[in-house]
């Protein structure tokens, strides 16, 4: 907010007597006054609606927490007997809970492919992309845990296996494994901190999202031409233009978020998480929530523990490091047609990487025979499709992004962010 | 006035390394202080005594027939005892020169005199699944999370798991009870 003349005049006594005190007043009207890009499509009210996502878990996750029991001899039954039949609307708390999670993940991706697209992680903006991925890592561990909370079978064998990716790593891998269960496995104590955890972490989602916003504030927006804001003319005041703009998006996705709720409320739901845990059997086809396939196809798609384990990292760690990748002074894709090809297939590729971590990794991708076995797999095998699209997803950051950076001729680029909006404007009137 | 300041003038470069010392012994005992203080709250992320203390447990083995294997709790981790068919030992025996990611005997993975007894951590070694039996092309398991394939002998023969499954500490009590841990 650097850049931002205050525009705010205390109006009364006791406001100008609080302004040089607490200037909280100030500060709210400054974030409205925000002057923000004139141009900003529907892509950009991503960040409006994660902030509801947000505050949607949060709230219903401090009511769940009133009627869960922690213990690993009560947790099942408190979900699914007190929670889900006997508290008065348990069962809408916890579908809005549940399936929030989902809403929450559609969002934030569809927020961060915004920000590939339209160049937002690029100067001045590095700091407030990090701050983002950070935010995306801390949902997932923050998703992971509460989906243990139920402790059903998908729970309890879901916790094993990610638990036990740390246990990949050499020497430390063992101790790392035993200090995170309380135990020679997962267990009750992993339950209690899990729970502990999940309830800590959307606070400190919350805290970093104060940053995201504050990082946001510093350069001001990005917007879908790429160019910078060159002067007021350039911008509009968040409030009302983007408030309603945002507002009228939150309108519509509560829309979705509801007919999942109160339509197909068990749709992201596994039956065998039904089942109370169970150590000693694991369920016959165990598959993460939809938002981590990909990174689960990845993971099993390396013929080798440690270098899965790394892999499923890098291909998140990628996001990190986009900035350093993509050297291109040109940030909108609007301007860079092989950028956006490569990014569309890239795109393809992550839902390919999804659905393979759906299947059976032996399952086959055409009906029919799997075809001649190269490392342990046919090569008409769901396992290999993973794998050629794990070679396109690190190579187009680690390869594409980096030469067309250079060697891309792109579109000519409007003077100011505004011109192109100008110019639709005045098509009709021809 | 003027004393004091050409005397503090004077001790200048003695001061300034008593200071430096200071400095950096402060700075020792802040950092040996929190260090104190974060072990305790990493520490009680371990087990505690009441699970270390899980003591061992004897089973007995006239429960299990011939070709089939029992899935139980030590220490609540799931253990395989499998009552393994001249079939299967001569099946495991017949592969122990073959390549393997983790070689080993068969002779190595049981008790002398006691082959028909195989008994390891049912944990695949991958990611902790408990594999399930008649999977794969080995004979043995075969993991449902990531198609990790166990020969009869519980060595790794296929997929992404690194290790054998593993052995841990048992004794034959008679010829048909065994203790574990």
């Amino acid at each position: 907010m650097s850049e931002h003349q205050s525009t705010y005049e205390p109006k009364s006594a006791f406001e100008r007597w609080l302004d040089s005190r607490l200037p909280i007043v100030r500060f709210s009207a400054d974030l409205m006054s925000f002057p923000t890009p004139r141009n900003l499509n529907y892509w950009y009210t991503f960040g409006g609606i994660l902030a509801f996502c947000l505050m949607v878990q949060i709230i219903t996750g401090i009511v769940l927490a009133m009627h869960y029991d922690t213990s690993s001899h009560g947790a099942f039954m408190s979900v699914q007997r007190e929670i889900m039949r006997d508290v008065n609307f348990g069962w809408l708390i916890r579908g809005l809970h549940a399936n929030g999670a989902s809403m929450f993940f559609l969002a934030v991706y569809l927020h961060i492919l915004r920000g590939i697209y339209y160049g937002s992680y690029k100067a001045p903006r590095e700091v407030l992309w990090w701050l983002g991925c950070v935010i995306y890592v801390l949902m997932m561990a923050t998703a992971f845990m509460g989906y243990v909370l139920p402790w059903g079978q998908m729970s309890f064998w879901g916790a094993k296996v990610i638990t036990n990716l740390l246990g990949a790593f050499p020497v430390v891998g063992g101790t790392i494994t035993t200090l995170l269960w309380g135990g020679f496995s997962v267990g009750g104590p992993t339950l209690n901190r899990f729970f502990s955890l999940h309830y800590l972490l959307p606070f400190v989602i919350a805290g970093v999202v104060a940053l995201h916003i504050w990082a946001l504030h510093v350069p001001g927006n990005n917007n879908p031409t790429g160019v910078e804001v060159k002067g007021k003319q350039d911008t509009v005041p968040f409030h009302p233009y983007y408030t309603v703009k945002d507002l009228f998006a939150i309108m519509v996705f509560v829309i979705l978020f509801a007919a999942v709720v109160f339509f197909i409320p068990d749709a992201f739901e596994k039956v065998d998480n039904n089942i109370e845990a169970n150590p000693l059997v694991t369920p016959p086809h165990i598959v993460p929530e939809w938002y981590l396939l990909p990174f689960y196809a990845i993971l099993r798609a390396i013929p080798d523990k440690l270098s899965g384990v790394l892999a499923l990292a890098g291909a998140i760690g990628m996001l990190f490091i986009l900035p350093f990748l993509d050297q291109n002074k040109v940030k909108s894709m609007r301007y860079r047609p092989a950028a956006r090809l490569y990014f569309f297939i890239w795109i393809a590729f992550c839902l390919i990487l999804g659905w393979c971590g759906s299947q059976e990794p032996q399952g086959t991708v055409i009906p029919g025979p799997a075809g001649p076995v190269i490392i342990d797999y046919g090569i008409n095998s769901v396992t290999w499709l993973a794998r050629v699209s794990t070679a396109y997803y690190f190579a187009y950051f680690l390869i594409i992004t980096p030469l067309l950076a250079m060697t891309e001729k792109t579109l000519p680029v409007p003077d100011s962010l505004f011109t192109p909006v100008l110019a639709k404007s005045a098509a009709p009137a021809e | 006035m003027a004393n004091s300041v050409a005397k503090a003038g004077a001790d200048g470069p003695d001061d300034a390394g008593r200071r430096d010392f200071l400095y950096l012994a402060t700075g020792a005992v802040g950092v040996a202080g929190v260090a104190a203080v974060a072990w305790p709250l990493i520490d009680q992320l371990n087990p505690a005594a009441d699970t270390l203390a899980l003591a061992s447990i004897e089973y007995d083995l006239t429960k299990i027939a011939l070709g089939s294997e029992v899935t139980i709790a030590w220490r609540k981790q799931p253990v395989f005892i499998r009552h393994r068919t001249p079939d299967e030992i001569a099946r495991a025996r017949a592969d122990d020169h073959a390549p393997m990611k983790d070689p080993a005997t068969d002779e190595s993975r049981v008790k002398p005199g006691h082959a028909e007894w195989l008994i390891i951590l049912a944990s695949c070694t991958h990611l902790g699944c408990v594999p399930t039996f008649k999977g794969g092309d080995y004979g043995g398991w075969a993991c449902p999370c990531h198609g990790s394939v166990y020969d009869t002998s519980g060595r790794i023969r296929k997929g992404p798991a690194p290790k054998n499954l593993y052995l841990f500490p048992y004794t034959f009590l008679s010829d048909t009870k065994v203790k574990l841990g």
